[in-house]
């Protein structure tokens, strides 16, 4: 069940340049669009409470590139990166926690609920575990359908404790749904370490007990990932879903907020740090293909200016009025 | 024209609409075993041999199929989800409160959950966890509808328009006015069948339904209890001229209706089955002096049970249920 965790990625001939261009991208998009959002926040121009996902941008920016557009992700209250990787723009998820009304929920939905449907990516579900039987029932609806979709389910290491978890997992595994249950371990559930919480060493293992394939990956790895999201979705696809993905992974920043992550080991930290998706991603393209810095520090400029340009739309868009507060409720309004 | 118990029109109801329509499913524990009982109260019998593939029986996972079917619901699939039990909705509240009844709002108004569920009520000699009736927690969650039908020929509008409805609609169904039959026939029960029409027709969600006319007294009930209160209304009759309101929808009330009533006698009776504390009879109470403090000639008037939760003994449970001689001494009170 261990896996080596290394920190060189083999890039293969399978890959093509501009494949490999915009995984790289995508990463940046997402540690950037963080990076700015904290800053943001710590400034005091944005509202609400913001829980950031630095350090995990191959298992978000992976999974998603082995998506399809018509094939949908559910998430959770650190869903930033998933939706950028889904494809929402970074304008439509500003305009979103600036809470104005032309965001990609109305400024109803927020940080922890940020979500656009014709994207596929369901608004994030902040209760922890609580998007598991949601994703089971889509792929139920995929399968009685006969679609040919698949539904990739975000939760982390902390939701697998949860019932919700057992239950939405069983589900899937006794009709056989196209669901891939993507944990992305960071080993740790708000500030508490997993060891304490769970006797099993992988989350893995826990796809025995449903009878389904589990596997644990290196989720700093992009293309590991994206190669693992493959294999899973075709399997999906086939009839033989659903698989569990235990992808691990490390959170560069707190919990939430203004939490400094003291609770982080030092020696754990140094070891994670130094296997930074980006950076890791980064000197293995150089490595193998005829990439320049002069290209990806271009990617940077032109990503740090579309975050530029989402904010300063944000800022100025409107906000909701009064009146919306009690619009959305219902599809079809009765009279009382 | 047929004549039909309440058990009968639900599913008669429901395999109308899952022949109208084929997004429709029924979900739930023990509903269509070949050889079983057709769920707790034979709603769905023998539904599975007509409808073998949209009558899934799943594992007893409330928490699990209730948030798989509003999974289904948000791709546009129609569940209809039954528990045995409605006290069992508390395992499936996280799915039905924070996801059913949110995701459209949470979305800005992109989603549309169009959800059914089922849920038997009401203290049948089964002790406390099978017992309450569970509808009063769940009208103060905007984003759900919620009706509680007390005959035969309102089950079946009543479910057909909660099915055609795009939004989540919670049916409460009383276990003493099922009418259900063979080994899962209750004692005690109270008849609750009706003429049934050939053709298709439903009952609006939304709407109260005046059942005896009077000018002394508006007496407000649903479930049993709008049973008990007509027949306390007869045995009052030479004293007293009560009117009985059906309320029907739990959520939203009908106030136009309650209103009209009120306008006419100036005295409000609300009878009700469940503890008098943090109960629907509240929530009307309060709406009543809130809405028409000039129609009033006296003070709202609660039959309710005791605060207590539901006891064993018959003789505990005939005194925690509200029955025609209570509620006619507090007709006679309230008009004195």
């Amino acid at each position: 069940m261990d896996i080596e965790l290394t920190n060189s990625i083999e890039v293969t001939d399978d890959y093509s340049r501009t494949f490999l261009m915009d995984l790289y991208e995508k990463m940046v998009l997402c540690r950037q669009f963080e990076d700015r959002v904290k800053l943001l926040f710590l400034e005091g121009t944005m509202p609400g409470t913001i829980h950031q996902s630095q350090g995990q941008e191959a298992t978000a920016v992976g999974v998603c590139a082995a998506l399809g557009k018509d094939d949908y992700i559910t998430s959770t209250h650190r869903p930033h990166a998933h939706a950028l990787a889904k494809g929402l723009t970074a304008e439509e998820m500003m305009l979103e926690l600036f809470g104005r009304a032309t965001g990609c929920c109305k400024g109803k939905g927020g940080s922890m609920h940020i979500g656009n449907m014709d994207k596929g990516m369901v608004p994030a579900i902040a209760i922890v575990g609580g998007g598991i039987p949601l994703a089971t029932g889509m792929a139920l609806s995929f399968k009685m359908r006969q679609r040919d979709q698949v539904v990739a389910c975000f939760f982390g290491e902390g939701a697998t404790n949860e019932g919700a978890f057992h239950e939405g997992v069983n589900l899937a595994s006794i009709w056989s749904l196209p669901v891939i249950f993507v944990c992305e371990n960071n080993l740790y559930g708000a500030s508490t370490v997993i060891s304490k919480t769970t006797r099993v060493p992988r989350v893995s293992q826990r796809a025995a007990s449903y009878g389904i394939r589990g596997e644990t990956i290196d989720g700093n790895n992009v293309l590991k990932v994206y190669e693992a999201t493959h294999r899973a979705a075709e399997e999906c696809r086939n009839g033989q879903g659903p698989v569990l993905l235990e992808l691990l992974t490390y959170r560069r920043v707190g919990h939430s907020r203004r939490d400094p992550a003291h609770y982080q080991d030092k020696s754990e930290q140094a070891f994670w740090f130094a296997r930074d998706p980006i950076e890791m991603f980064k000197n293995s393209i150089f490595s193998s293909r005829d990439i320049t810095a002069a290209e990806l520090a271009a990617i940077d400029a032109r990503v740090a200016q579309t975050i530029e340009d989402a904010i300063s739309v944000a800022r100025e868009a409107p906000f909701p009025t009064e009146d919306d507060l009690t619009q959305d409720v219902f599809s079809m309004e009765l009279k009382s | 024209m047929k004549h039909h118990s309440i058990a009968e029109a639900l599913r008669e109801a429901i395999a109308e609409e899952m022949e109208r329509d084929r997004d429709v499913f029924c979900i739930g524990e023990d509903i269509g075993v070949p050889g079983g009982f057709g769920g707790a109260f034979t709603v769905t019998l023998e539904l599975e041999k007509r409808f073998p593939d949209r009558v899934l029986d799943t594992p007893i996972s409330e928490l699990g199929f209730i948030g798989a079917a509003v999974g289904a619901a948000m791709m546009g699939m129609r569940p209809i989800a039954d528990v045995q039990y409605s006290d069992f909705l508390f395992l499936a509240m996280d799915q039905i409160a924070n996801n059913a009844a949110k995701l459209r709002y949470m979305s800005g108004g992109t989603i549309k959950i169009p959800l059914v569920v089922r849920a038997p009520v009401g203290a049948t000699g089964r002790g406390s966890q099978h017992a309450q009736n569970m509808e009063r927690f769940f009208i103060g969650i905007p984003g759900l509808k919620i009706v509680a039908p007390s005959n035969a020929y309102d089950a079946k509008g009543l479910l057909k328009a909660a099915v055609r409805d795009d939004d989540p609609v919670m049916i409460f169904e009383h276990k003493l006015l099922y009418g259900s039959k063979g080994a899962r026939a209750e004692a005690g029960t109270t008849n609750a069948s009706s003429d049934i029409p050939d053709e298709d027709y439903v009952v609006p969600l939304g709407t109260a339904s005046l059942r005896r006319e009077g000018s002394d007294v508006t007496v407000l009930a649903w479930l049993l209890m709008l049973h008990e209160s007509l027949a306390a209304a007869a045995l009052v009759e030479s004293d007293l001229s009560a009117e009985v309101i059906d309320v029907r929808s739990l959520a939203p009330f009908d106030w136009n209706t309650i209103g009209d009533s009120i306008d006419k006698t100036g005295r409000v009776l609300i009878v009700e089955e469940g503890p008098i504390t943090g109960s629907v009879s509240a929530e009307l109470a309060a709406g009543i002096m809130e809405r028409f403090p000039d129609k009033l000639v006296a003070p709202v008037m609660r039959v309710a049970s005791a605060d207590v939760p539901v006891p064993f003994s018959p003789v505990l449970e005939n005194r925690y249920r509200p029955d025609r001689h209570r509620i006619a001494e507090a007709l006679c009170s309230i008009v004195s």
